[in-house]
């Protein structure tokens, strides 16, 4: 029920989540942090479109990225992803609480 | 404007109790039973629940949200269903639709199956959902965003 209002904070994860380079970045990143340049290597797209790809990811809460020199590293960030999962578990949350309710109704007739 | 996609999903909550499926059923088929574990809930308060458990028949909810939910207190929100199926003590199928503040949000099917387990029941309920326009409010319904939660779904698997 509470999706109606929460869903609006995950819209940029949603729309992040869309494509499916930025989805392949989070697959690479959820082996561990890597550089710019090296999650451009398997994706064979450009660093300038990688840089994109990640402000989005960045922005919608799903990559952190920490530049040090010339360097800049990424991490997977759980809060996007959590977020998401609440969604979706929310959406079944109502029907898991029913059926809460209906094992105490059950208990409580003996 | 451009129409905006239905997001389709299908959900599976399998739940063991320890009494007997006619028990388990009853809860399901008795209006006063039903009500106590389906409308009656923290975070609502129900205006109507009215049931008429066969085949073709219908059920009909109205409720409120009531003070500290994500919704603002008093939104109106309509839950309507249509029994598609019963085999007593064994399974029931119904189409259902949710509605709030006026807005239809979905439309699903449900299947609930009763299986007895050792002295008790598992009830597998399966709900094959669209969700449309809206229903998460109308920011969220952004091209091509939506086609990804049935896709999420079973990433997360759920």
């Amino acid at each position: 029920m509470s999706t109606y209002a929460a869903a609006i904070d995950i819209d940029r994860v949603f729309h992040a989540l869309s494509d499916r380079t930025r989805r392949k970045l989070l697959e690479l990143l959820s082996a561990g942090p890597a550089t710019v340049s090296k999650l451009a290597e398997p994706l064979g797209v450009t660093l300038a479109a990688v840089v994109q790809h990640l402000k989005v990811l960045e922005e919608s809460g799903l990559v952190t990225t920490q530049k040090e020199g010339r360097v800049r590293t990424c991490h997977l960030d759980a809060a996007g992803l959590s977020a998401v999962e609440a969604w979706v578990h929310e959406r079944r949350s109502l029907w898991e609480r029913r059926f809460d309710r209906l094992g105490d109704l059950l208990d409580d007739d003996g | 404007m451009t129409p905006q996609p239905v997001a389709h999903s299908t959900f599976a909550i399998e739940r063991f109790y320890a009494a007997p499926p006619e028990k388990v059923f009853a809860a399901f088929s008795d209006p006063a039973k039903k009500r106590r574990w389906f409308a009656e809930g923290e975070g609502f308060h129900v205006d109507a629940f009215e049931m008429d458990f066969r085949v073709g028949g219908t059920e009909r909810a109205r409720f409120r949200f009531t003070a500290g939910r994500p919704i603002e207190e008093g939104t109106p929100c309509a839950n309507d269903t249509v029994y598609m199926d019963i085999v007593d003590g064994e399974r029931i199928v119904i189409a259902y639709t949710m509605t709030v503040a006026g807005a239809r949000i979905s439309s699903s099917q449900a299947t609930m199956e009763f299986f007895p387990k050792d002295k008790g029941t598992t009830l597998l309920f399966t709900e094959q959902s669209a969700f449309f326009e809206g229903g998460d409010g109308p920011e969220m319904r952004k091209q091509g965003t939506e086609e990804l939660l049935s896709q999420l779904a079973r990433e997360l698997g759920v």
